[in-house]
């Protein structure tokens, strides 16, 4: 039996990693009166289907994407939150 | 002496490189589909600039997947000759043939312009060619050179002498106003820690053909055809 899992996956730029395109966002709002902004930090979001044998399986899988490809892990922090499909299982 | 221009979808200065070493400095070149896989011929593998793959996701991340690039691991681990200019640098650093990143300009514009570069270290085949210290002038090209490393890398790039080629005003000094994208530490371009493989975001390329009005760049090739060889006759 496998399942088929949704995963909604969030990069980041690292703290210590600056971000000027998050800076110049920030001074945006800023201009529109959003004065109470006190950080703006842009990141990537990433959508995936898969299919695995369980959800274990499937964050194990997600970690290696992440750290091989998704993610940069010398600029980049990755966090990621799987649902399962209703009405998607398979054999 | 062979070289070869790895082409992927999306390189844009592949052919300008080749132009330089086989038309130029006459030496034996070849161009490198991405999907090839054995460069057992090679003696230098050189990665132009360009948008590999549409630079999806982040610059050089998917051509670090392509076999040619596996090739090119390999080709370094065994000690020969890897040159990576502009997206060349970014997919060197994707690959983990160098350390660190490359990321958005600090003022995010794309920059295109000249600028003045210090050379920090001649007793590489890269810079043999060039003097110490010597201050030259090369085309840059990019959106994405900012470099950046953690700080215990910088200081091991700085201790090991790793850092060839630095972005200066006209007088050698790394000023913040010389520098164009924010790169830490004005690096422009690195080796990695045996000094076979370098990264540089400055196009050599681009300044080798006497009829283009600039020639800085000539020397890195010309030290490259010398090769390591070169470097044991000086010493």
């Amino acid at each position: 039996m496998t399942q088929t899992y949704q995963a909604r996956i969030y990069v980041t730029l690292r703290p210590s990693v600056l971000d000027p395109a998050g800076t110049a966002v920030q001074s945006g709002l800023k201009h529109l009166g959003y004065d109470n902004v006190e950080r703006v930090r842009i990141g990537k979001y990433v959508e995936l289907t898969l299919t695995a044998d369980d959800e274990a399986a499937a964050k194990q899988q997600l970690d290696r994407m992440c750290d091989q490809l998704l993610a940069n892990p010398v600029i980049e922090n990755y966090q990621f939150e799987l649902l399962e499909t209703a009405g998607a299982k398979n054999v | 002496m062979k070289l070869g221009v790895i082409v992927f979808p999306g390189s844009n200065c592949d052919r300008d490189v080749a132009m330089v070493v086989r038309d130029l400095l006459n030496q034996p070149t070849r161009m490198v589909w991405h999907e090839e896989s054995d460069l057992s011929d090679l003696d230098v593998i050189i990665i132009p600039g360009g948008f590999s793959y549409g630079d999806y996701l982040r610059c050089g991340a998917i051509a670090r997947f392509s076999p040619a690039l596996q090739a090119t691991v390999r080709h370094a681990q065994q000690g020969k000759l890897v040159l990576g200019i502009c997206n060349g640098f970014q997919v060197l650093t994707e690959a983990g043939l160098l350390p660190g990143a490359l990321m958005r300009n600090r003022d995010l514009h794309f920059v295109c312009d000249r600028i003045s570069l210090k050379v920090e270290r001649t007793d590489l085949p890269w810079t043999q060619e060039y003097q110490k210290g010597q201050i030259i002038t090369l085309p840059i090209a990019h959106g994405e050179g900012c470099y950046y490393a953690d700080a215990n890398t910088l200081a091991s790039l700085e201790d090991n002498g790793q850092v060839l080629f630095r972005y200066c005003d006209t007088f050698g000094v790394a000023t913040a106003t010389a520098n164009p994208n924010g790169s830490l530490n004005n690096i422009a371009g690195i080796c990695n820690r045996q000094g076979n493989v370098l990264g540089m975001m400055p196009h050599p390329e681009r300044a080798s053909d006497p009829m283009l009005g600039n020639t800085d760049g000539r020397n890195l090739f010309e030290g490259v055809v010398l090769g390591l060889a070169a470097i044991g006759a000086k010493a």
